[in-house]
């Protein structure tokens, strides 16, 4: 968890390096290479642009903490309503995509590891590995060619119709998941394959198979348990990678998320809504980081929150 | 790959081939190291060649032939202002093999160097330096690449430093360990009583013994920077126009595929991936190599 701090922090400082300070003269920037100079210096402080770095950085992170992030430069209204409704919007996407890849990762781990060294094993460690591998745009140009193109089974752009219910979203969301399913699939898979294999040749399977137990109930209670653990770590690690495929991602299919929003604000240097977007990237994180440690610490027999391990 | 032979003093030289033809000859014989070196000297020498045997020169428009389905003429089809496609994937292969491999040397000379000061002076600056640098490879390399290129705009050269940056504490963290483990042995301990300088130990005492997993660490980082270059190219903010790079053909065809022209972009798709396939089998089988 401090960790993920130190990286949220890290990363203000980057967002405010890049987006205040390394672009130079913002209100020349903003009012271009004709303004009078009078202008530019009078918007540079309205925007607080010309007093000391370390004030501007501060005012920066106590307007955001209290929900003030600042007004778009291009669609001159507050950036806040924006980054919350793409922020809902890629939530949707991740779900989906996590939703269909814990238990299918989990399972496909498991069940390589069951069938240790098997063709069984080999086709979902090596399929996991191969997918994992390529970038998301790869992938999704290839499923959007198969799925959209040829066979058109599903929508190639992932904006749905205005007013569409719960499974219509759904419907549009499978192909953008399926990408970022792809990649997290070998990782998850991998972590859980290896996780089981340890639990398998423990000394704790060992002695529930010789008290007698049905092999049911030692995988049930005793391996997958202590199998899952390391998967659950893999999965909070993988947060931070999942939003960069979200950029991607939802690029590629013209999805309304946080992703294309700091994409879009990227490509049109509106600053204010290009750091909130990042920061909220980076706190979403870091929240993730703190869920997956307090579900560790749930699961893990040996941690127990608030002991001293 | 000099550095691999130097031979420790006690070794029986006789008996055995040396550690390097010892690591060559492995690495002949496995068949995933030589299936993707293969791969990707198909495409080194497209990206050195390819202008010699592509058919069409792959800047050329041909408006009238434009979006042509794959036909005897163009194998691959035309794109959107008739541009053979079949030559822009050939030659496509230069950018991102300058490119990415310049990344990936920029990252292990830098994250080698991290590695061996914080593993060998250790201490309240390697506690800092590290978490500092663990927290970095938390942030994605796109965030990265995102805020760098919008300050600093687009080329090359921010594409190279971006990648280069965001891997090397990645390579820093592999080379520390080695390097913890490396300064308990003797000739660390002898090299010190003979009094001499810490650059000296950690260059040239250290270093040649930690190069097999910086060489691992360095061939996995190239698959991801291909990875990163394409993914960037695509975003807009890696290679720049007209050049035929994948990354850059995918992102300006692929608004068209709803229209039925697959082969616009299929082939660049396929290209990219074959590419990073095929380092990452090399660098598997690289691994295997120095590990048995």
């Amino acid at each position: 968890m401090s960790l993920s701090l130190v990286t949220l922090f890290l990363l203000s400082i980057m967002v405010f390096l890049g987006g205040q300070v390394l672009p130079g003269n913002v209100g020349r920037a903003i009012l271009g290479p004709f303004a009078d100079q009078r202008a530019v210096d009078a918007l540079n402080h309205t925007l607080g642009v010309d007093r000391p770095l370390l004030t501007q950085y501060a005012t920066w992170i106590w307007k955001f903490v209290r929900g003030d992030m600042g007004t778009s430069y291009i669609f001159r209204s507050p950036v806040a309503p924006f980054v919350i409704d793409a922020l809902g919007n890629s939530m949707k996407l991740a779900a989906v995509a996590f939703v269909l890849v814990v238990p299918i990762g989990i399972l496909g781990g498991v069940v390589a590891a069951l069938n240790l060294n098997r063709p069984l094993d080999r086709i979902i460690s090596l399929g996991g590995l191969s997918v994992t591998v390529l970038p998301e745009f790869v992938t999704g140009i290839i499923l959007i060619l198969i799925f959209g193109v040829w066979l058109r089974w599903l929508p190639i752009s992932a904006a749905w119709p205005k007013d569409a219910g719960f499974f219509t979203q759904l419907y549009y969301l499978i192909l953008p998941s399926l990408p970022l399913f792809l990649v997290l699939f070998g990782y998850i898979a991998r972590m859980a394959r290896s996780g089981m294999i340890e639990a398998l040749d423990s000394d704790y399977t060992r002695t529930a198979v010789l008290k007698g137990l049905p092999w049911r109930t030692v995988i049930w209670r005793h391996v997958l348990r202590n199998a899952l653990l390391p998967t659950i770590t893999v999965i909070a690690t993988q947060t931070g990678y999942l939003i960069g495929g979200l950029v991607v991602i939802e690029t590629l299919f013209r999805y309304q998320g946080i992703g294309s929003l700091i994409f879009t604000a990227a490509r049109g240097k509106d600053f204010p809504m290009l750091e909130s977007g990042i920061l909220t990237i980076g706190i979403v994180y870091a929240v993730a980081t703190l869920i997956a440690d307090f579900l560790y610490s749930v699961l893990n027999p040996r941690i127990r929150l608030g002991s001293d391990q | 790959m000099s550095a691999v032979q130097t031979p420790s003093p006690a070794q029986d030289d006789t008996r055995r081939r040396s550690p390097l033809a010892e690591v060559l000859f492995s690495l002949m014989r496995s068949r995933t190291f030589l299936v993707g070196l293969f791969i990707v000297l198909f495409w080194v020498a497209c990206a050195l060649f390819g202008e010699h045997f592509a058919p069409y020169d792959p800047l050329a428009d041909d408006i009238i032939n434009a979006l042509a389905p794959p036909s005897r003429e163009h194998w691959f089809g035309t794109d959107q202002i008739g541009r053979d496609v079949f030559s822009r994937v050939i030659v496509g292969s230069r950018d991102i093999l300058t490119v990415a491999p310049l990344a990936t040397l920029l990252a292990t000379v830098a994250g080698t160097a991290l590695g061996l000061l914080t593993g060998y002076f250790r201490g309240i600056v390697d506690d800092v330096v590290s978490r500092i640098l663990e927290a970095f490879m938390a942030i994605p390399v796109v965030i990265v690449a995102l805020l760098a290129i919008v300050a600093l705009g687009t080329s090359k050269a921010t594409v190279i430093v971006v990648i280069g940056l965001s891997f090397a504490p990645i390579i820093a963290r592999t080379v520390r360990s080695a390097v913890l483990a490396e300064r308990e042995l003797d000739y660390v301990a002898a090299a010190q009583l003979r009094h001499e300088s810490a650059f000296h130990t950690m260059f040239v005492e250290i270093l040649p013994n930690v190069i097999p997993p910086i060489l691992v660490e360095t061939t996995v980082r190239l698959g991801y920077a291909i990875f990163a270059v394409a993914t960037l190219s695509f975003m807009g903010f890696g290679i720049q126009p007209p050049s035929p790079d994948w990354g850059l053909s995918i992102s300006s065809n692929y608004g068209m595929i709803g229209g039925g022209f697959w082969w616009t972009v299929l082939f660049d798709a396929l290209a990219i991936a074959s590419l990073v396939i095929g380092v990452n089998l090399a660098a598997d089988g690289v691994h295997g190599a120095l590990n048995d």
